[in-house]
């Protein structure tokens, strides 16, 4: 009787055995591509806002302290927005009448609050401290990136949970002196081990790795 | 059902024949070949698939209504956290134990009188295990969340719980489901090549072919198969094992009374061999009618699973009394309790039943008239079944519904839905069954042509 | 079916009509407009909990759920978060620092008296309310209705805007109306224009309402609240010729017989008295240890503490008091018909042999002769100013209330009122029957409500005003010492609503006034300080005016009281008595779910009343739990189911008020019988009934359906007298396993280590820490289908057993939170690692990590875990959104929780220590329950710091384990429960 297959169908086949195997895993690299890109986690991806504020003026050009906005930041969970009198009590004399200021005027005038867009957005089911992490010595610039010099802001961090533990697992890493927290050029000494070993036992940092830490 | 033939060969010790005299190569070929090739579908196949496929859209339907609703629509509450749901995976895990046992453990202890019923036996563990797989997942709360139960490397920085016997659960399972469809297939890969050389029809040709995988049937091809084969059958008999032992520890890990038992392992591998085995009579018995296998699935063949199923009954009825008996002997209060509210409780009925079912019915195969009697055989396997699912039901319900804290005591009662999502996975099982007879060999042909008697072997063809 | 009505989020979407009443419901501007989308909203099938409301979805979507099925379970797996905004302030207020809740005075009002709160707020929204440590009637802690008046302020139902003749109008139109009206009163000095007001304890209002009076001379003022306080008026003219208010000095007394008064359970004071009472109930108290003696017909949160407890109808009541009172010398004869002749003669010996320590308390349901001869018994003993007092009435105007209302009522039918301005209260369905208030009501030609509710008697009146709730408004009231308490707003009102105090001054034609105007100008009078505003400050701060208390009053009793005496009544063949509910007291916390959904102390019940009688009645009567039932009373009769409870009185039933509301609002609406229907003006709360079998069954939903303990020594108790001799007695029979009995390494918790205890011998199983922990952890409403489904979320489940002879059984009460088991059996089962232990020593759940097996409820021996079997939280009504607290994740669908021993608690104590560098102080961190606990039997803290409260009791004899032979090492325990029994009356 005739042939059904062609003799290529040998090699086809043979090729198309293995080949599912590699097309399987290249799927799951695919996959975990993308998880891991910044179109999942946002990272590094300036995100727009109603004014184009950058950072970078205020913090390293006039030198205005972080708390100088983010008021609570050293007695409550959140670090707070700056209510828009805060920016007006300079904005009503620097550049007055830029238009790109326009909407933080307009918000002053008719008490109409200015709607920013999220730059750091935890889940509903994480529980994040600021003051506290303050407290223990975690600057900034650790989890923020070098604010001072991003004309719009955007993450450097995934924000993911192992990146969390991955500092709550050995604070040792990242810890650094108190007085040093705010500023944003800080880096850690090459024997940042050493010291940290040393910040943890003198503010007394646990690794708080239960769940309850965060989620509640 | 089928009529009593008087050919029908009644001796049915050792010597009796596993295939009717007069057979060669090419009776044995065309016959079953046949069945997928050349004969017209009967009837009854049609209308069983209708019914069967209609019971999968009611499967479907209930399971996109509880992805939408949420696990509420079943009957489960507080204190009772699993019903159904548990209740059929078991049942049906069990079920799925007879195709392996046949195939694997007879086939190494050379146990030729299998190989008329190995092949469908496992195309039955195949899909019963399928049925099986769909109810853990069901049963979360949040089922798109199932790979949290896999280890893989994620942004969460965290793992399974490795003391979870759900986590065990989620291997063997797996293991097992993979490791019988790679038996069952390279299996039936010289008889796919059959149909493909007998098959008149292009499409089907290819498609067999395909699945044939070039097999020409070389001697090196027999070589490898054969080693193959039995390596599979190496792998697959520690599973038969394993699986049931494993989910027994889904209970006996758990500290409920009526769970906590070390007897759980032995005395559900026996159970799910008595199922599997009431699952294969029950499909037998028909099937054999309504194709005329009795050639093939001797008397002899339906004797042997019948005296498995006594003696594993046996094996699951000393289960329940040593659970009786060390729930007294321990003095342990509670599982004292548990008892009595089995033998008096408000499910009393229910547990009755099932020890008349897996307990009683049983004993009547002690005589060989009842054992031949293919009609009375059927009807003690139907409840068999029945049996071994009431069994599941009082461990579940039973055990939970009333444990420690009297004041937390419940009823279980299952809802439409428990109903609807159960039968819709019989349905399943069935649908892929018929579809398996239709378009598939159901009895090995090569297998039974090696047992076809030298004699008759050279005849004409 | 009914059930279903309520499954699910209580409310439904906001936009969605009620299914009730047949006439035009709005709900919103959006509504009347038929604003697209609102339709949209009106149809949305997906609201949460529609589906399963529905019983199923339409055929149309059969076809889409098959195909759905498995693609749902895929789509849902992979989702991105949703950008989301930040507002800040524009001008930032002072005192509030995002983050952080602040915590403000104000006062509950339970029949317009007030016992303090404070009001936790986070940015402006309340969210959660405590106890005031400061004030008189709370001592920090509160009653489950207090817990629940928050839900009151944010209840979507409430009205929203001015109705006029059903339609919609406004302020400005009313105020227009209010000026006209005025206008034509003061032209015929008032003559024919009533007011009608819930009894007024507030002095700024009642100085308002007076000089409004004085104005209009002719006018005249009713008051009427279901719980009048008549009778003890009356019983106190009896004794001392004036109406009196009497107060109880429970820690000072040896002795206390109640008579079926329910002090701890109900009243403005329970919350104090409960306290008092347990101060004494501790066995190395100093002046010893109390007991208590409790004559009453059904089995109350009272009757549950009692050392001895005798279950007679109300008339045997009043013959045991006639008796108690001839047994100590009065001059009464006894009736031949007494009841339990020596149980009452060893109750007199003992209240003999503690003259000046003991006391009687009359129920306020009992008639004016048992007050009375309470009152001359306490005299009797010497008990007056000494462990009671009696101080003038806490209403600023004491009148007869029913008399009050009766003529009302007469004057309305006789046309003598043109104008009728009912502030608050909702007579048209709490007035007794048969004065057919209702149909009186609609022959004054102008008729003016103000109340939270667009209610019954709304309906009737040209006029639904819409009242502020206590939390949005100024006033001012008094508690049940008569401290008064200023009350101030926590949040503008939600529904632009007004208070009594700012209508009053609307017909005193000073519309424009504000609330916190009018009470300023009062309190700058009346409190006579010297510096007001220095007054006025911490006035609020404090949530009260210090000694502002009423002085006792010095009383004689009458000589001829024993001669004025009324008879009691003839024995009926079968006696009904109509009490408050427990839950939602006289209907008007009927829409509040919680309140609904909290399982009644004594019967469990949820979502409905019922008729309670006793075992032996049932049997009588060939009735089971469950039958449907036809009570007739007054020619008028109602359909009520039948539930047995054991220690109920023979031959008599007790219904409940507060169902059968025919206009409440989404929850209550057509849930339970109306009592009041059986209500006469004459005999409020006792008379005789007919009893018909309808052969129909009822579905009632009960929280547990096992009354015995089956032998398990669950709560453990023994009487004084054994615990003196053998302290350990709860340990015995004991099984303890091995200590090192594990396969896992020990655990050393260094640093902090949680634990609990629980008092048995003080807990009243109010369900007061059940609400509290309600409301701090967001846990959602179920609907009585769901709970008699057996699906209740409440994290803290109180257990109730019945030991001993059904007609006289032992009431136990066990509240079982979760046990944070050292070895739980939970967290080995869980697959995902979602419920692991910390290193403090909390049994963690992790609610995002959950995937919902429920393996772990399964293996939790005290079942004390919750599932999300449907989508349970609110997630569409906006201002249910705002009561969250955001602390604590709101769960979803398919998760598991429990309690958690409020770790968001926890968390803010630590962080604050740490904060400071100094470990957290003992009594930092207090749990919801034991914040709310009136008899503060709840103590939780640190076992590692032997200081804390918590570690010595863990040290006491009395402390004891559930379930330790299983080897859990539960971290809550107990402490066993004591009797102080009489030992002439435990020899009968």
């Amino acid at each position: 009787m005739s042939q059904i297959f062609h003799p290529s169908t040998n090699t086809i086949s043979r090729v198309s055995i293995f080949g599912a195997a590699l097309l399987f895993l290249g799927l799951l690299w695919v996959l975990y591509g993308v998880n891991s890109s910044a179109y999942v986690t946002g990272v590094g991806v300036a995100v727009g806002q109603p004014v184009p504020f950058s950072h970078k003026h205020p913090v390293s050009g006039i030198g205005i302290d972080c708390r100088y906005c983010h008021s609570s930041v050293e007695e409550s969970p959140v670090a707070g927005l700056p209510p828009t009198e805060t920016c007006m009590s300079c904005h009503s004399q620097i550049w007055a009448d830029s238009p790109i200021l326009e909407p933080v005027r307009a918000s002053f005038r008719d008490g109409r609050p200015i709607e920013w867009v999220r730059v750091h957005d935890l889940p509903g089911f994480v529980y994040f401290d600021h003051s506290i992490h303050l407290k223990k010595g975690i600057g900034c610039a650790s989890c923020h990136g070098r604010v001072d010099q991003m004309p719009l802001m955007w993450k450097v961090a995934t924000l993911n949970m192992e990146w969390c533990l991955d500092c709550h697992r050995e604070p040792e890493r990242y810890v650094r002196p108190r007085e040093e927290v705010f500023n944003m050029a800080w880096a850690p000494p090459p024997d940042q081990l050493a010291l940290g070993r040393e910040l943890v036992a003198k503010y007394r940092i646990r690794r708080m790795t239960d769940c309850s830490t965060c989620h509640r | 059902m089928e009529p009593e033939r008087p050919q029908d060969p009644v001796a049915t010790d050792e010597e009796a024949p596993v295939i009717a005299p007069g057979h060669t190569y090419q009776t044995v070929t065309d016959q079953i070949s046949a069945i997928v090739l050349t004969r017209k579908t009967p009837r009854e196949w049609l209308l069983g698939f209708t019914l069967s496929f209609a019971l999968v859209m009611l499967l479907l339907y209930s399971i996109g209504y509880l992805l939408v609703a949420g696990t509420g629509i079943w009957g489960i509450n507080h204190p009772v956290g699993w019903g159904f749901a548990i209740i059929n995976f078991v049942w049906w895990i069990g079920i799925g134990h007879a195709g392996t046992l046949i195939s694997a453990i007879l086939l190494l202890l050379r146990q030729e009188w299998r190989t008329s019923i190995n092949r469908f036996a496992e195309a039955m563990t195949l899909f019963a295990v399928a049925c099986a797989a769909l109810f853990p997942l069901l049963h979360m709360g949040r089922p798109w969340l199932f790979y949290w139960l896999l280890p893989y490397p994620n942004t969460m920085g965290t793992w399974p719980q490795p003391r979870s016997p759900l986590v065990w659960d989620v291997f063997a399972v797996t293991t097992y489901a993979t490791v019988s469809a790679m038996f069952w297939f390279v299996g039936m890969i010289p008889d796919l090549a059959t149909l493909r050389d007998r098959s008149r029809r292009r499409a089907a040709q290819i498609i067999y072919g395909i699945l044939a995988m070039g097999w020409r049937g070389s001697a090196k091809h027999w070589h490898r198969y054969e080693t193959a084969y039995l390596l599979l059958a190496g792998l697959a008999t520690p599973l038969v094992v394993s699986v049931h032992t494993v989910v027994s520890f889904d209970f006996s890990i758990g500290i409920i009374p009526g769970w906590h038992a070390t007897i759980f392992p032995p005395y559900f591998v026996a159970g799910a061999i008595y199922a599997g085995f009431a699952m294969v009579l029950t499909l037998a018995i028909p099937l054999r009618a309504l194709y005329g296998l009795e050639d093939f699935i001797t008397a002899r063949h339906i004797d042997n699973m019948a005296k498995i199923l006594l003696a594993t009954g046996l094996i699951v009825v000393y289960g329940y009394l040593m659970e009786a008996f060390m729930a007294w002997y321990s003095g342990n209060e509670y599982e004292w309790f548990m008892i009595r509210n089995r033998i008096s409780g408000p499910y009393k009925a229910c547990y009755w039943a099932l020890l008349a079912c897996n307990g009683l019915a049983p004993q009547l195969l002690w005589f060989s008239r009842v054992r031949r009697n293919t009609r009375l055989l059927w009807l003690i396997a139907i409840v068999v079944g029945v049996g071994m699912w009431l069994e599941r039901f009082i461990i579940v319900v039973t055990s939970l519904h009333r444990d420690f804290m009297p004041s937390a005591w419940g009823m279980y009662y299952p809802t439409a839905y428990d109903w609807t999502t159960y039968i819709g996975t019989i349905g399943l099982f069935l649908a892929l069954l018929f579809l398996f007879i239709r378009f598939l060999p159901m009895i090995s042909i090569f297998e039974m042509r090696t047992i076809v008697p030298p004699a008759e072997r050279r005849a004409r063809g | 079916m009914r059930g279903d009505g309520n499954t699910l989020d209580q409310y439904g979407s906001y936009g969605r009509q009620r299914r009730t009443g047949g006439e035009r419901l709005w709900r919103s501007f959006e509504e009347l407009e038929q604003a697209p989308e609102f339709r949209l909203l009106a149809e949305n099938e997906f609201a949460p909990g529609a589906l399963e409301r529905e019983g199923g979805p339409s055929r149309r979507r059969v076809l889409e759920l098959l195909g759905a099925s498995l693609a749902l379970a895929g789509a849902a797996g992979c989702t991105r978060q949703p950008p989301e905004k930040i507002v800040p302030y524009v001008a930032a207020p002072e005192e509030v620092t995002p983050g952080k809740p602040l915590y403000y005075a104000t006062a509950f009002l339970l029949g317009k008296v007030a016992s303090g709160i404070l009001v936790e707020s986070h940015l402006g929204r309340p969210t959660k309310i405590e106890g005031n440590p400061d004030h008189p009637a709370s001592l920090g802690a509160t009653s489950p209705l207090a817990q629940a008046f928050v839900l009151g302020l944010y209840d979507p139902d409430r009205s929203k805007v001015v109705i006029r003749h059903g339609r919609i109008s406004s302020w400005v139109n009313f105020l227009a109306a209010a000026a006209a009206e005025r206008e034509r009163l003061l032209a015929r000095r008032g003559a024919g224009f009533r007011v009608l007001t819930e009894p007024v304890t507030s002095p700024s209002l009642a100085a308002a309402l007076r000089a409004l009076l004085a104005e209009l001379p002719e006018a005249r003022w009713h008051q009427y609240q279901p719980l009048t306080g008549d009778h003890a008026r009356q019983g106190s003219r009896l004794a001392f010729g004036e109406p009196l208010h009497v107060l109880y000095r429970l820690e000072q007394a040896d002795v206390i017989v109640s008579l079926d008064a329910d002090l701890f359970g109900a009243g403005p004071a329970a919350v104090r008295y409960a306290r008092d009472f347990a101060s004494r109930r501790r066995p190395d108290h100093p002046a010893g240890m109390n007991r208590l003696y409790v004559v009453e017909p059904a089995p109350s949160v009272t009757g549950a503490m009692a050392d001895h407890r005798l279950a007679l109808s109300n008339r045997q009541v009043e013959l045991a008091a006639r008796a108690l009172a001839a047994g100590l010398g009065l001059p009464v004869s006894p009736q031949a018909d007494a009841p339990a002749k020596e149980w009452i003669a060893a109750v007199a010996a003992d209240l003999d042999r503690s003259r000046g320590r003991s006391l009687v308390v009359a129920g306020e349901h009992q008639p004016p002769a048992v007050h009375a001869l309470a009152l001359a018994i306490n005299h009797q003993l010497g008990n007056l100013g000494r462990t009671v007092f009696c101080t003038p009435p806490l209403e600023a105007e004491p009148v007869d209330q029913m008399a009050s209302l009766k003529e009302l009522v007469a004057d309305l039918a006789a046309g003598r009122v043109q104008t009728l301005l009912i502030l608050g209260g909702n007579p048209v369905y709490q007035a007794p029957a048969d004065l057919g208030f209702g149909e009186a009501l609609q022959r004054a030609e102008l008729r003016i409500h103000l109340s939270l509710y667009e209610d019954e008697t709304s309906q009737l009146c040209h006029w639904h005003l819409p009242e502020a709730h206590p939390l949005e408004a100024w006033s001012d009231a008094r508690a049940f010492d008569g401290t008064v308490t200023l009350l101030q707003p926590l949040i503008e009102p939600l529904y632009a609503g007004r208070s009594a105090l700012e209508v009053v001054s609307i017909f005193a034609g000073r519309p424009s006034q504000t609330g916190e105007e009018i009470l300023r100008e009062y309190w700058r009078g009346a409190a006579g300080a010297a510096d007001f505003e220095r007054w006025w400050r911490s006035a609020l701060h404090d949530g009260l005016v210090r000694g502002s208390e009423f002085p006792p009053k010095p009383v004689s009793l009458r000589p001829d009281l024993f001669a004025r005496l009324p008879e009691p009544p003839a024995a009926a063949p079968l006696e009904l008595s109509i009490r408050p509910d427990p839950a939602v007291w006289d209907g008007r916390f009927a829409n509040l779910a919680w309140l609904q959904e909290l399982p009644k102390p004594i019967t469990k019940l949820t979502w409905d009343n019922a008729v309670l009688l006793s075992p032996a009645t049932a049997r009588r009567l060939e009735l089971a739990g469950g039958d449907l039932v036809e009570l007739s009373a007054g020619g008028r009769s109602v359909r009520a189911p039948v539930w047995i409870l054991p220690g109920h009185a023979d031959e008599c039933v007790t219904v409940h008020l507060g169902y059968g509301r025919t206009r409440a609002g989404k929850v209550a609406t057509g849930i339970g019988f109306d009592a009041y229907r059986l209500q006469s003006s004459d005999r409020p709360w006792c008379t005789s009934v007919q009893l018909r079998r309808t052969g129909e069954r009822y579905q009632l939903a009960s929280t547990q359906h096992h009354h015995a303990m089956e032998g398990r020594r669950l709560v453990r108790e023994a009487t004084l007298a054994e615990f003196r001799r053998d302290p350990g007695f709860a340990h015995h029979g004991e099984h303890p396993p091995p200590a090192d009995l594990s396969l896992y390494p020990p655990v050393a918790y260094e640093g902090y280590s949680w634990g609990m205890t629980i008092d048995l011998n003080t807990c009243l199983g109010c369900g007061a820490c059940v609400i509290a922990c309600q409301a701090e952890n967001n846990i959602p409403v179920v609907g009585k289908d769901q709970v008699a489904r057996g699906r209740a979320m409440h994290w803290i489940r109180i257990d109730r057993y019945f030991e001993g002879d059904p007609s006289r059984p032992a009431i136990y009460h066990q509240p079982v939170p979760c046990m944070h088991c050292d070895h739980a059996p939970c967290e080995v089962v869980c697959p995902t690692a979602a419920t692991v232990h910390s290193a403090e020593g909390l049994n963690q759940m992790v609610y995002n990590r959950c995937v919902g097996t429920r393996y772990c409820a399964n293996n939790c021996p005290y079942k004390v875990r919750r599932f999300n079997f449907y989508l349970y939280a609110d997630w569409s009504v906006e201002t249910l959104k705002m009561l969250r607290n955001p602390d604590v994740t709101v769960r979803s669908r398919g998760v598991m929780e429990k309690c958690t021993y409020c770790v968001q608690r926890i968390n803010r104590a630590r962080i604050a220590a740490e904060r400071e560098e100094r470990p957290i102080r003992d009594g930092e961190v207090v749990t919801a329950c034991q914040a709310a606990c009136p008899v503060q039997a709840i103590t939780f803290g640190n076992l590692n710091d032997p200081a804390a409260r918590v570690a010595e009791l863990k040290k006491d004899p009395r402390n004891y384990g559930i379930l330790e032979e299983l080897n859990t090492r539960p971290r809550t325990t107990y402490l066993a429960r004591l009797r102080n029994p009489n030992p002439a009356l435990e020899r009968l």
